[in-house]
């Protein structure tokens, strides 16, 4: 009786631990034996965090959300920060500091809610040091302002860290902060044209009414005076971008789209200002304010930015800023940009190696996902030359670096002239082609109608002139772009596809050729499937037996590929059976006797597996594991890397409307799965490092190809950055990807190649738009080349013309998205 | 009709007034964030403590 009763209770407490869920993190309790009070907690890390909070009275952080906090896991380590005391290195992460105050802008990527953002801005409470603490969210950023003789910034970030709100600070803070780019200056330019638009319309009203009533003539006078001078500050400072990109253009010995605009602009404000001064007429203020008004916004709808995404990043965004240098007198924590050739390092469980070294210790983990996409773990062994980039899995690994963080393997990449500069698109932009077309055209049709006119009346030859260039100011055709072009970036971003801008759509729609890379990118990253494969003739599973005994034996290895088997058996072993015994050799695998059996699990030599059963399974690549019980190979253990769902039908699509080729750094040991995936013949590229990714790119742009890229590893940086638009996949986009020009979710890669479909398709809108504005374009014209122009018909048309294009751009982008359901 | 001169004087200063009042919202940094400022004036500085929603 009374055991059932314990036994009853020791399941309603596995129960209820099922179903409690951390109070701090919502994670699930694994048991119910970290609790205060009624609060259960489902890691020491959590409880820590709970008990801090809890003193400084900030538990209402618990009230704001439920579960509000970021799982701890291992407490935080103070040590780790000590670099942060360095002068050197502190004076490049502050923004501002004298002798009382300090600012600085930490970006924090765990904030995710509401009661982080109360919680972060209420740190004073926690270190009486901090002065003012706010929260930017959509950035994710915390600006802080604290005291340095009361606390310090090492102090702070241990403090961030041990709430669970460790600041990422890289490289690349430490290199010299970029300036974010602003849209203020944006904001004001349009603020300024905006109100002198409407002031000027206002007194312009007499004037659009004038068929009605007659307004005395110094009436008249002083609106045209008012007019011009609320003009003045739309030509010299709303217009500035235009003139500045114009003239920058003109120095290359290009027409682009702004040129045309500048010359609009600068015929509306000189003829105008002569009809007010002259008396000769009122002007046309009015349209030369709403037309730049439009432009700028049309400007501000294309930068649709994501505030969270970074599209510039390299390895510096993902490296360490500091490492554990081994010296006599110890370990000390000093910052990356002192280490040097042939120093130790101790590179610590998840750390990265920062620079190409020589192994030291006996072996250590790799995990090089960062940069190939890989996500199984590599064993390295004493003296083994280990790449920078990887992360260290387990225990602590001794090195001593052989290069310069800036001159290994992967990061001499960046050496590479692809990265000088800003990337130049070898696509000449729609809008400029269009626009050397339109000037000359618009240019030849002003004075063919001023030669025309001069022979009646030189006066009205000149009229004549700038009303042509005044009424050809391509304002709907300087709008539909931007809007065609940002209503579709907004569309991608809809369906997780973030473009870095709108010129990006267009590039999209203009490639010929796409370029794959396989790990990470047409596979999965970290999902690798694995199932068994009897080979004995005994059926097909595996028994529950056999399963218990092979779970004993690989319990004891800490080999990723025993973990795997391991959890692939878990919840069918009944009991722990002790094993006697045991043996693992490096490469070949494990042997030991378990309930009276032999053991055996690894390669087809150590388990004894003929050549008859290694024939049976040759189709089949990937990773495999042999099962030998008493001597006769019963299985084998299959372990592929899982594709991404729907890619075959994906490649299929593509392959339909461009060549696609794959580009890969693994050996070939996939060569023939993916053979049938891309069709035989089809090129497929083993072996490629990230210089030789780069240069294929290169190679297939010589040939006159437009390349598209998609990668996901640091690997695929230099490809990525070369190709006309370089795609980077990945799983959450907080995670890092490189730099690119678009980021596509995982779980978007399955519409790949509806959203090239929906590019091209945006392009033709833009090209149908073109139609109406050379419509309206048409209209002025004719009443331009005439000599009838009035200022009420240049005010009317101008805005006409922009709202209908603006208009028919946003549905017909609307509608091309509808149609191919993103 | 001679009042329609300070009118229009007087018009264009409150239009004035309200640009000077945009341009110093936008270099004040107002037009940065526009999210965070929403949720902060949300939540309730002396919160019921520990008043929370178990499951």
């Amino acid at each position: 009786m009374r055991t059932t009763d314990v036994n009853n209770m020791a399941e309603d407490t596995i129960e209820q631990a099922e179903q409690t869920r951390c109070y701090h993190c919502g994670e699930q309790c694994p048991d119910l034996s970290l609790h205060i009070e009624d609060k259960y907690f489902c890691c020491q890390g959590c409880k820590v965090v709970y008990q801090m909070l809890s003193e400084s009275d900030l538990t209402c952080y618990y009230g704001i959300e439920q579960h509000p906090g970021v799982t701890a896991r291992e407490p935080a380590d103070d040590a780790r920060f000590a670099w942060l005391d360095e002068a050197e290195v502190s004076a490049k992460i502050l923004d501002f500091a004298d002798g009382e105050r300090a600012k600085t802008t930490f970006y924090i990527p765990l904030m995710h809610c509401s009661a982080c953002i109360w919680l972060l801005e209420n740190l004073y409470k926690l270190d009486a040091g901090i002065l003012v603490s706010q929260v930017n969210f959509p950035r994710k950023e915390l600006t802080l302002t604290f005291n340095p003789q009361k606390t310090t910034l090492r102090r702070i970030v241990t403090l961030l860290a041990a709430i669970g709100y460790e600041p990422q600070i890289t490289l690349n803070d430490i290199a010299g902060r970029k300036e974010r780019n602003s849209r203020k200056s944006l904001y004001m330019k349009l603020g300024v044209a905006g109100f002198a638009m409407g002031n000027i319309m206002l007194l312009s009203l007499p004037e659009y009414l004038a068929w009605q009533m007659e307004l005395p003539e110094h009436f008249k006078r002083f609106f045209g005076y008012i007019n011009l001078l609320l003009a003045l500050p739309v030509l010299l400072y709303s217009s500035t971008d235009y003139f500045n990109s114009a003239l920058t253009g003109l120095r290359q010995r290009m027409l682009t789209i702004d040129v045309p605009i500048v010359i609009g602009i600068l015929a509306l404000f000189f003829r105008s200002s002569y009809d007010i001064l002259t008396g000769s007429g009122a002007g046309y203020m009015d349209s030369l304010a709403a037309f730049v008004f439009f432009l700028l916004l049309g400007r501000l709808f294309q930068q649709k930015t994501y505030e969270t995404l970074s599209f510039e990043r390299d390895y510096k965004s993902y490296f360490p800023v500091s490492v554990t240098r081994l010296e006599r007198e110890g370990e000390k924590v000093i910052s990356i940009s002192r280490l040097q050739v042939g120093d130790i390092l101790l590179v610590h469980n998840h750390e990265i190696i920062p620079a190409d070294a020589v192994l030291l210790s006996d072996t250590c983990e790799i995990d090089y996902s960062f940069v190939t996409g890989e996500a199984r773990t590599v064993t390295k062994h004493n003296s083994d030359l280990l790449f920078a980039g990887g992360r260290i899995v387990g225990p602590a690994a001794k090195v001593q670096t052989i290069k310069k963080v800036s001159q290994s393997y992967l990061t001499q990449l960046w050496n590479n002239d692809v990265f000088q500069g800003k990337k130049q698109s070898r696509l000449k932009s729609i809008s400029d082609r269009v626009a050397q077309n339109f000037t000359l055209a618009v240019l030849f049709i002003a004075l063919a109608a001023a030669a025309y006119w001069a022979r009646v009346d030189y006066r009205n030859a000149v009229d004549v002139f700038t009303a042509v260039l005044v009424i050809a100011c391509p304002c709907a055709l300087a709008l539909s772009i931007p809007f065609s072009l940002g209503n579709a970036l907004r569309i991608f971003g809809r369906n997780k596809f973030y473009l870095k801008n709108s010129d990006t759509v267009e590039r999209l729609a203009g490639i010929d050729s796409i370029v794959f890379d396989k790990t990470g990118t047409l596979t999965e990253q970290g999902e690798q499937e694995m199932h068994f494969l009897r080979l004995d003739g005994r059926g097909d599973r595996l028994r529950d037996e056999e399963a218990e005994l092979i779970a004993a034996v690989t319990r004891h290895s800490t080999h990723p590929l025993s973990r795997k088997i391991r959890s692939l058996l878990a919840g069918r072993e009944q009991e722990l059976l002790p094993v006697t015994h045991l043996t693992e050799t490096e490469g070949s695998g494990l042997s030991g006797h378990v309930g009276g059996h032999g053991i055996r699990i690894g390669s087809a030599s150590w388990t004894g597996a003929g050549t008859e059963l290694t024939e049976k399974i040759k189709g089949q690549n990937g990773s495999r594991v042999f099962v030998a019980i008493d001597g006769t190979v019963i299985g084998v253990f299959l372990i592929h890397q899982a594709f991404r769902s729907g890619m075959h039908e994906q490649i299929r699509h593509l392959q339909q409307q461009y060549p696609v080729q794959l580009l890969s750094g693994d050996n070939d040991s996939s060569r023939e799965e993916f053979e049938r995936i891309f069709g035989h013949g089809s090129v497929l590229h083993f072996n490629q490092s990230p210089e030789d990714k780069l240069s294929f790119i290169r190679a297939l742009q010589q040939e006159g190809h437009f390349v598209m890229m998609v990668g996901d590893g640091l690997n695929d940086a230099g490809a990525l950055r070369q190709s006309d638009v370089g795609v980077a996949i990945a799983e959450n986009t907080s995670a890092f990807s490189p730099a690119c020009d678009g980021i596509l979710e995982a779980g978007s890669f399955r519409r790949l190649s509806t959203f090239l479909k929906f590019a091209r398709k945006t392009v033709h809108v833009v090209y149908v738009s073109f139609g109406v504005s050379f419509f309206y374009n048409i209209i002025g014209l004719s009443f331009a080349v005439t000599g009838n122009l009035a200022p009420v018909v240049a005010a009317i048309l101008m805005p006409i013309s922009s709202i209908s294009v603006v208009a028919f751009t946003t549905l017909a982008t609307g509608a091309l998205a509808k149609k191919y359901g993103i | 009709m001679e009042v329609l001169f300070l009118l229009i004087a007087a018009s264009l200063t409150v239009a004035a007034g309200f640009l000077v009042a945009f341009i110093w919202a936008v270099r004040n940094g107002q037009f940065e964030d526009r999210y965070t400022p929403s949720v902060r004036i949300l939540i309730d500085d002396k919160e019921q403590t520990n008043q929370t929603v178990e499951k």
